[in-house]
């Protein structure tokens, strides 16, 4: 079962863009590489917890993504046997604000690109 | 322990609240206990689990989040307990005040959950006041079959 002290680590890709690279290279326009790193979607993480209660994981489920009682309940199961479950995608704003969301109902949420 | 259920959907379409006055006191108490936690130290180790990271291991994009979210978190919150405290001794809620409550309550049970180190054996004991922390265990049992009733009561829709 996940420790409820920390969260597993997530590789982190390091080509994220920056605008102070050193003058000689050329920089200024972004690689298709980076083009395609900043449109791959971010999920939405929920990962399992000893205090959050399943019926309540269900139902937040529900009333922040309108998901059906059933696929609200398949992640929520998803969540407690395998440790976490993808819940959304999107836009890294998206993301955020799903998460955002998740917290302000006490959910152990993270969001990494995928 | 339990058996009667205090918290249900009446016919009326609001959530029925049967509880008895000193449970309401405790409720008010340990609720008292989150938000003076809140005003006096939101970064307080006891309140990790309500402010989780969004990030894994990126320190400068979790910063962002934080700046961006975390007031907003600690208002919702404290909204929902004055929310709680005007309506302690009422009958009848309706869903968004059931929600409300659902939600300090919720809070409440991960400060104490973490300061207990709840884990989901904790769930399997019988409760015990002779053992060490029983009585923070006990209420902490308590917190959670109130929440289990609202969220029934909740799930079971509106009108």
């Amino acid at each position: 079962m996940v420790s409820a002290r920390t969260l597993p680590k997530r590789r982190h890709n390091a080509s994220v863009s920056t605008t102070l690279a050193p003058a000689e290279v050329e920089v200024e326009r972004p690689s298709e590489d980076d083009a395609l790193e900043r449109d791959r979607p971010w999920v939405v993480i929920v990962w399992n917890d000893p205090i959050n209660l399943m019926s309540y994981v269900t139902l937040v489920f529900r009333k922040l993504f309108g998901y059906g009682e059933v696929e609200a309940t398949r992640l929520m199961l998803q969540v407690h046997n395998e440790g976490k479950a993808a819940v959304s995608s999107g836009t890294r704003e998206k993301a955020e604000y799903d998460v955002s969301r998740l917290h302000a109902h006490g959910l152990w949420a993270s969001m990494q690109q995928d | 322990m339990f058996q009667q259920r205090q918290i249900e959907r009446a016919r009326s379409g609001e959530i029925r609240l049967r509880l008895a006055p000193e449970e309401r006191r405790l409720v008010q108490a340990v609720l008292a206990g989150v938000r003076t936690r809140l005003d006096e130290d939101p970064d307080d180790d006891a309140l990790r689990r309500l402010f989780p990271p969004a990030y894994g291991d990126d320190a400068d994009a979790e910063q962002e989040y934080r700046e961006l979210v975390h007031g907003t978190l600690v208002e919702g919150k404290r909204e929902a307990l004055r929310l709680v405290e005007r309506t302690l001794d009422r009958d009848h809620l309706t869903d968004d005040e059931a929600s409300a409550w659902l939600g300090a309550l919720n809070d409440a049970r991960l400060v104490l959950g973490t300061l207990l180190d709840v884990t989901e054996e904790t769930y399997a004991f019988e409760l015990d006041m002779d053992v060490p922390r029983g009585r923070e265990l006990a209420v902490f049992a308590y917190l959670t079959w109130l929440q289990e009733q609202l969220v029934d009561a909740l799930a079971r829709g509106g009108r």
